[in-house]
């Protein structure tokens, strides 16, 4: 262990801190990049628009979706659309994440929303909730690998695809909600926790049996939400301002 | 350009939107009310359930026992061994129940 990671302070320490955050993550991720790869080149992407979609988007299950709507000859403002609608639970994020990272340089600001995913949100939430300041060197030892993973592995996937053998057996399309769960549990000690688990849940789940994919997502979500915004302030552990 | 390239670049700028939009939105207001922030503190629970609950609906046994499994070790271990604990027992129970 190199001097920076032991005095504790500095920006290399809290970056490589964040690095190695990131590794749950970079391998939760790597079989999707690769998946995506291949899935994409099977439905007709070139290997390098897998490789740019997956540097310019950045978010796993719109780019499957996306792919999955491409391959179909879907309308092109309608998978756009539908990448949207995948992603619009960001909104959620970006909303949180504004209040700890606000004192940040609007540019690297910018940056941070870029990298604003899943894991990225939870883990910084989670950061922010111990009472320790989110910076932006930390932030982005988070953030960058799973970043530089998922693009490399994307085009290898497309390169390789088709040489992914029982895919499965490995487990590989029920990795992410296994480690979702996880980032789920690591919340269970926020109040309300239970009570908006199972509203989401609920809700995403008839949402998902009769509105379908990818809507499950929002309607899930806002139901959760919406819980914690009805009841009294007082169950959040929020205090009422006066 | 490709119709796949404006495919692309379009996605990317609407996910983008998405990701900055929210702040965005929350930043025009001075204060925020405590309705509001306690909305905003049920939203890591909210969304990331919504990405298990229906695929664990919908999956089968050997999904259940990796799920399980995996939430039992997250009470005590860390995120790391509770994914690779749940990726084991995925693995194994798809070996015998497929």
């Amino acid at each position: 262990m190199s001097v920076e990671a032991i005095s504790g302070n500095g920006a290399r320490s809290d970056f490589w801190q964040g690095v190695r955050l990131s590794m749950p993550v970079v391998v939760a991720s790597a079989p999707f990049a690769l998946l995506f790869g291949a899935i994409a080149v099977d439905n007709g992407f070139s290997v390098l628009e897998a490789f740019l979609m997956s540097a310019l988007v950045f978010g796993g299950a719109s780019q499957m979706v996306g792919i999955e709507l491409f391959g179909q000859h879907v309308a092109p403002w309608l998978i756009v659309l539908s990448i949207f609608a995948v992603n619009f639970r960001h909104v959620l994020y970006s909303a949180g994440i504004g209040r700890r990272i606000a004192h940040w340089p609007l540019f690297q600001q910018a940056i941070g929303y870029f990298i604003l995913t899943d894991p990225q949100f939870a883990v910084a939430e989670r950061k922010a909730e111990a009472g320790e300041t989110v910076g932006f060197a930390w932030y982005l030892g988070l953030g960058l690998p799973v970043y530089v993973f998922w693009v490399i592995e994307s085009a290898l996937g497309a390169v390789f695809g088709k040489l992914i053998p029982d895919t499965h057996a490995l487990g590989i399309d029920f990795l992410l909600p296994i480690y979702f769960l996880g980032l789920v549990m690591g919340f269970r000690k926020r109040p309300l926790w239970l009570p908006v688990v199972l509203a989401s849940a609920a809700a995403s789940i008839i949402a998902y049996k009769t509105v379908g994919s990818p809507w499950h997502v929002s309607i899930g979500a806002i139901a959760g939400v919406l819980l914690a915004v009805i009841l009294p302030p007082h169950h959040s552990g929020v205090e009422a301002r006066p | 350009m490709s119709t796949t390239l404006w495919i692309i670049i379009a996605g990317a700028i609407a996910t983008y939107l998405t990701r900055i939009g929210g702040h965005l939105v929350i930043s025009r207001f001075e204060n925020i009310h405590p309705r509001v922030e306690a909305g905003l503190n049920a939203v890591p629970a909210a969304v990331l359930t919504t990405l298990v609950a229906p695929a664990a609906l919908t999956a089968g046994p050997a999904e259940w026992a990796a799920l399980i499994v995996a939430a039992l070790v997250s009470l005590r271990g860390g995120l790391m061994a509770m994914f690779l604990v749940g990726a084991a027992v995925l693995i194994l129970a798809r070996q015998f129940v497929g």
